[in-house]
């Protein structure tokens, strides 16, 4: 209690305190709605068994078949290739979309940004499995399809964060290349691209280990790669098979990641 | 040789920051632009090669009018113009070597200077400006190792390898020491003498102007207040240019007039600029 004759203080005011009170009350009362909602939607059968299962599963998945390694190599090899020479795809066709689409670059701030922008989106919208699918059907099953898969996925990815790096380089050296008499691809040449270097190399390698891990799926769907293996093995519920598959894609993802690692750390 | 005729600038939120300037630059002639911060003298140095395009007006460099040049034009004509940044507007990420070769951009096409291929000619001019501004060594350092001093100095190779009639020098020293400062404003007014160029140099530092530079002109909210030597900046000529101050203070250093080299150290430091 406040000594008379001070102000006393409270953090809210008496009817909001009753407020924050009954948020709270009605908040309370909608998650045990939800969770009775759910459970009366849940077979606790399969829910209760699932211990059982995985003990089982996991059982038949050891030993790992390594002998099925020999099989792996040439679908592996395929993955990092649809992976890399996706991701180059994507490269030659984003850096110009990412030029129109920056605010200092653009050749046209209501024509062409704006359809810059919505290569951007569009790219970046759809999964690169949806891709996959899509262009399964076009061009039939096989790495190609990965390929386009996966660069069609990356344009989006690669121009955006690169259209955002050009949008922020120092604008006094594009503005001494200028007054140099230099023409404008000079500009760009001399003045833009030193600047954004490090950013382009980052994103590149950035991109390319998360591409390394997309591919290992699209066989999921036919478009190439282990993720092939991966499901006639699961079809077969061949498990040790399984095991070495998921086995061997970690150490991949892993390898990837170090090189990425490896390549930042020398450009920056 | 350089002519501005009635030089007028509205930025677009309204402000008016150069109002009709008339001002006539001799070949080989050294002026000091001083004023206080947005008086324009930026505005104005842009304006002459049209980094900031004036609103009316005309800039004549030798008998060709700047201001009526389309873009293939104006090219052409910022050849014969170099210009030297506060910050010194290198590009970072390139070589010492390379960034004095962007002053030639303007002469090569694009597919030579993308693969760096200049003409023997370029690359020794730029040798020899290197070693006249004392970088002869530092040629294949990237232009983030180097000092203030020393950016700035490749900054100053950069304009002349344009083989320019005309510097445009904006504030060159505000981002450097006292002595680094002295030093840089003595190699630019030496090198303009040895090439007969002329200069318009923005300087926030009185004092300094008035130590290497024969003619200064003042501006107050873009309008030329003052143009003459620099003994005739009085305290009043002083109140005129940056308002009410007791510029007796600073008299040390005003009283000046000395262009002549010194050896640096036993120079007079102006007291309160």
């Amino acid at each position: 209690m406040p000594v008379t004759g001070e102000k006393g203080w409270q953090r809210r005011t008496t009817p909001v305190q009753l407020a924050v009170w009954f948020g709270w009350l009605l908040g309370v009362a909608l998650f045990v709605w939800c969770w009775q909602t759910i459970s009366a939607a849940t077979t606790w059968f399969f829910v209760t068994d699932s211990p059982r299962v995985i003990a089982d599963i996991g059982g038949r998945m050891f030993p790992p078949a390594w002998s099925y390694l020999d099989k792996l190599w040439q679908p592996m090899w395929d993955t990092i290739n649809i992976a890399t020479l996706g991701t180059l795809m994507a490269m030659f066709m984003a850096v110009p979309v990412a030029f129109m689409a920056a605010r200092n670059t653009t050749p046209n701030a209501y024509v062409i940004r704006p359809l810059a922008l919505l290569i951007i989106v569009s790219s970046r919208s759809i999964n690169s499995l949806i891709w996959a699918l899509l262009l399964v059907a076009i061009m039939g099953p096989g790495v190609l399809a990965g390929i386009f898969a996966i660069s069609l996925r990356s344009i989006g990815f690669i121009a955006k964060l690169l259209y955002e790096a050009i949008e922020e380089i120092d604008h006094t050296q594009v503005e001494a290349i200028e007054t140099t008499g230099a023409g404008r691809a000079q500009v760009m040449a001399w003045g833009i691209v030193p600047q954004i270097m490090p950013a382009f190399a980052g994103i590149m390698v950035f991109r390319w280990d998360i591409n390394i891990r997309e591919s290992t799926v699209l066989g999921l769907v036919g478009a190439g790669g282990i993720g092939l293996q991966l499901q006639s093995s699961l079809n077969v519920l061949a498990w040790p098979q399984v095991t070495v598959i998921l086995v061997l894609i970690i150490a991949t993802v892993l390898f990837s990641e170090w090189v990425s690692a490896r390549v930042r750390h020398a450009i920056i | 040789m350089l002519t501005l005729k009635a030089l007028t600038k509205r930025y677009k939120t309204g402000d008016l920051a150069l109002d009709s300037v008339d001002l006539e630059v001799a070949r080989g002639q050294v002026v000091a632009l001083i004023g206080p911060s947005g008086a324009g003298k930026s505005t104005m140095i842009r304006c002459i090669n049209r980094l900031v395009e004036p609103s009316s007006g005309d800039v004549e460099l030798d008998g060709e009018v700047i201001t009526r040049l389309g873009a293939g034009g104006l090219r052409r004509a910022r050849r014969r113009m170099g210009m030297i940044f506060q910050e010194y507007a290198l590009v970072e990420r390139l070589s010492v070597m390379e960034n004095v070769l962007s002053g030639r951009l303007g002469y090569v096409g694009f597919w030579q200077s993308w693969f760096r291929r200049f003409p023997g000619t370029d690359i020794a001019e730029a040798y020899r400006l290197l070693q006249r501004v004392g970088l002869e060594d530092h040629y294949d350092k990237r232009a983030d190792e180097l000092s203030g001093g020393q950016r700035q100095r490749v900054g100053i190779a950069r304009a002349l390898i344009q083989d320019p009639a005309l510097l445009l020098v904006d504030e060159p020293t505000a981002s450097l020491d006292p002595k680094t400062s002295r030093q840089i404003m003595r190699l630019i007014c030496e090198l303009c003498a040895e090439r007969e160029l002329a200069a318009i140099i923005n300087i926030h530092d009185v004092a300094l102007a008035q130590l290497f530079v024969g003619r200064i002109v003042g501006l107050k909210s873009g309008r030329i207040v003052y143009d003459g030597p620099p003994d005739g900046l009085t305290p009043e000529v002083l109140t005129t240019i940056y308002g009410e101050e007791d510029w007796t203070l600073a008299k040390p250093g005003l009283s000046g007039g000395d262009t002549g080299g010194g050896s640096g150290e036993d120079e007079r430091v102006a007291g309160a600029l």
